[in-house]
């Protein structure tokens, strides 16, 4: 095979690892020691920005991870030190590869959403409805207004439960335990309404093509108004122990900083990408939802590091409880799924009385939902940023190919940038700022 | 040089591979700031998808989604690529972003980024053979490859 | 025998139960997080849920202070010898529990990247069913385990090396003579 051998000269299916200093090409080494390998050549500064003379023979490699307490799962770093000042830094991932995008290609529409929900563990809500939404495009069906708000209340919350889970393990890695405590305390809370309307605690499967899989249970608005009157002052409990503590401050404030520009060239997005100042907000810039329908503020930060990435999280949380009360004075009566008897089941009653609704339901269920070709792109605002669905359909009744764009395997990226010239010390608050989920790096 | 791009009823662009890395770096100028997603797909199955009337059908489909700030609007840029040569530009010296997503594709379906930095495995061990998200790789259970544990370090 | 002339309170036992009594007591978990299971582990090992009621609220994170490993997510073909290394880093006597249906079976992912079952790997003691299981299946998972350890043998455990495949033609040159005492003692039950 001459084209084989073509290949192979281009490729390297050699160790993924970072290679020494001394064995490394000088061509890779200059776009490493430039952007610490993810920066163009035009962007390339020399490793004389960073003040510490390095001594050829005297820098160290060391590996983080993977099984590292504070790699939030299964991250593995490379780091290569002059003392205690990072040089280099290459994220060697795909420990917790899972193969989603394949098994998805084998899952009709209707169970593809328990699949996708596994992805990113911390806010599988939004997997589901980035999934459902791009299956929806694809049908050219108009969702019912209730489920698209029953779909924002849901995805609002956990993006809540998200952040709180963020808190917690940050405070956990910056050794403030009693913020890790207290962040699971709260999650328990919004954790256990997602049980009560859901079945699950985690990997619900609710929001489903075609609307959610149930209505809100009885007394929901109860919950949810505890939830939203209980949040806003624990967050200034938090805020009180954090923003201003000394302690946190010095190991945040000025770490692991990056410029818009470079948040920008490495398709940085989320959290990440609005600490440095671009108020990119998918649910504000391309409203997807009822989004343009509530009233919230994009937060963004000024200087782009640990201690912004930190602030602009608190003040998300104070938003999304904000949405949660709108959506409670607002939330419409209807249907909760299509009447679509092409999309979705009969209710369980129809199915006891009636032949045909049996007939129809088994139907559905073992051939599916026949998808019209086409491909789209759709993506929506995850709590880690823009979280992406490429969906090309052949017209059967399963994907030809899922593709996830998840946020956090691309926001990754910025890492070799942030830590470059800091302590290794740093390295665990600047990896925790990113709040990278490895099942959807991995996927 | 966009104009002489085929470009579909939904805006999407089909650029030849020739034409692909000028087409990339004109839309980066125009205002493109970020490249939100590129990944590849396999056509094994379907050659006659339909496609603008000059694009000829080719195995693989590199998708490229691209992402403005300041217009508020995303471009598609789809580009066929064939099986016998399955190569295309590297697209980090417009967007060093597409650094993992070009090794996600290489690693699972196999596209090589002529010029592309560290083009390396990054999901999949070292050693793996063959690029699973290809329709021709086996889907079902592959048996456990469990070695030794690598060399001590 | 002698013992009525002691005047000091005291209690007479066997020494395996004493040894017993402390290691269940005090079964320290390592840090093995892989994905979804983990954040349960966590919310186990948090506030509401508090696994310090059985004294094991120390995750450690050197598997060398550890004696339980909580396998909490699907293994990849890529952290199986990861997976594989922490579990021989773990001093004796030591336990491990499959948590959920990924680390057990595989679960929903029957593909090309996901091991089948953690128990093709290292000897699993106790399966967590659950998608992911909640923290109170956990906590049912870990008291079982107590179960057995209180019961249990305290020398060598039943099934020692159970399901565990090295494969010695994968193996190459001076690792050979680690590896062959390894399996000598997989074959030595």
């Amino acid at each position: 095979m001459q084209a084989e051998a073509e290949f192979s000269k281009e490729t390297f299916e050699g160790p993924q690892e970072m290679t020494e200093r001394e064995f490394t090409a000088p061509r890779e080494l200059t776009v490493e020691e430039g952007a610490v390998l993810r920066l163009a050549e035009g962007v390339v500064v020399d490793a004389g920005d960073i003040d510490v003379e390095i001594s050829e023979d005297e820098t160290m490699i060391i590996n983080m991870g993977p099984q590292h307490p504070s790699t939030h799962g299964v991250l593995r770093l490379m780091m290569e030190l002059q003392g205690e000042t990072v040089l280099r830094t290459k994220p060697v991932i795909g420990y917790l590869h899972t193969g989603m995008e394949k098994t998805a290609e084998g899952l009709s529409y209707i169970q593809g959403s328990t699949n996708v929900t596994r992805m990113d563990y911390l806010s599988p809500l939004h997997n589901e409805l980035v999934f459902s939404l791009a299956t929806e495009a694809l049908l050219g069906v108009e969702i019912p207004e209730r489920a698209t708000w029953i779909r924002m209340l849901m995805s609002e919350l956990n993006r809540i439960s998200s952040h709180l889970m963020w808190m917690a393990t940050n405070g956990m890695d910056l050794g403030s335990t009693s913020m890790m405590i207290f962040g699971f305390r709260d999650r328990e809370m919004i954790l256990s309404f997602f049980e009560k309307v859901t079945g699950l605690r985690m990997n619900h499967n609710y929001i489903r093509p075609g609307g959610v899989a149930a209505d809100l249970p009885d007394g929901w608005e109860d919950d949810v108004l505890a939830i939203a009157q209980t949040i806003p002052g624990r967050l200034d409990e938090y805020n009180d122990m954090l923003t201003g503590q000394p302690i946190f401050k010095e190991r945040t404030e000025g770490v692991g900083i990056l410029t818009q520009e470079q948040a920008l060239a490495l398709s940085a997005t989320g959290p990440v990408l609005r600490s440095t100042g671009v108020a990119w907000d998918l649910r504000k810039s391309m409203p997807y939802l009822a989004y343009d329908q509530v009233d919230f503020d994009v937060v963004v930060g000024s200087v782009g590091d640990t201690f912004d990435r930190y602030a602009v999280r608190l003040a998300e949380l104070r938003e999304s409880v904000r949405i949660v009360t709108q959506i409670l004075d607002k939330m419409p009566s209807g249907p909760y799924r299509v009447l679509d008897k092409k999309i979705t089941p009969p209710p369980r009653k129809r199915i006891d009385e009636s032949m045909e609704a049996l007939i129809h339901h088994f139907k559905l269920f073992t051939e599916g939902i026949k998808v019209p070709p086409g491909e789209v792109y759709v993506a929506i605002e995850s709590p880690r940023g823009e979280l992406g669905c490429y969906m090309v359909s052949d017209g059967s009744s399963k994907p030809y190919r899922m593709h996830i764009r998840g946020p956090s395997f691309v926001n990754l990226q910025s890492l070799p940038v942030m830590m470059r010239g800091g302590l290794v010390a740093d390295a665990v608050a600047i990896i925790s700022s990113v709040d990278p989920v490895m099942g959807e790096v991995d996927r | 040089m966009i104009d002489d791009v085929i470009k579909n009823e939904a805006g999407n662009y089909f650029p030849t591979r020739e034409q692909y890395d000028a087409l990339v770096a004109e839309l980066h100028k125009s205002g493109y700031e970020y490249c939100s997603d590129l990944c590849a797909v396999d056509y094994l199955q379907h050659f006659d998808r339909p496609l603008p009337a000059e694009v000829v059908a080719e195995r693989f489909e590199v998708v490229v989604n691209l992402t403005s700030v300041k217009m508020r609007s995303r471009v598609r840029i789809r580009v066929q690529v064939p099986e016998s040569d399955p190569t295309i530009p590297t697209l980090f010296y417009h967007y060093p972003g597409t650094e993992a997503m070009e090794r996600e594709a290489y690693d699972l379906m196999g596209i090589v980024f002529p010029g592309h930095p560290d083009l390396t495995r990054i999901l999949m061990p070292e050693e793996w053979e063959g690029h699973p998200l290809r329709k021709d790789y086996s889907a079902e259970r592959v048996p456990v490859q469990f070695k030794h544990s690598p060399a001590i370090r | 025998m002698g013992l009525e002339d002691l005047s000091h309170n005291f209690l007479t036992g066997n020494v395996e139960n004493l040894v017993r009594w402390a290691r269940r007591n005090s079964v320290w978990p390592a840090t093995f997080g892989l994905a979804c299971c983990a954040i349960e582990m966590m919310s186990a090992g948090a506030g509401d849920f508090d696994l310090a009621r059985f004294g094991m609220e120390v995750f450690r994170a050197s598997p060398r202070q550890a004696d339980l490993m909580i396998v909490a997510g699907r293994v990849s073909q890529k952290m199986a010898p990861v997976l594989r290394q922490v579990y021989d880093q773990m001093m004796e006597p030591k336990w491990v529990i499959s948590m959920g249906v990924c680390a057990s079976t595989g679960g929903l992912f029957n593909n090309y990247a996901v091991v089948q079952g953690v128990d093709q790997i290292v000897p699993v003691d106790v399966y967590a069913p659950g998608c992911p299981p909640g923290p109170e299946t956990l906590i049912h998972a870990i008291l079982t385990l107590h179960e057995k350890i209180r019961t249990g043998a305290i020398t060598r455990r039943k099934g020692e090396g159970l399901g565990i495949h090295l494969d010695p033609t994968g193996i190459s040159g001076k690792e050979n003579a680690a590896a062959g005492a390894s399996m000598k003692m997989v074959g030595n039950k």
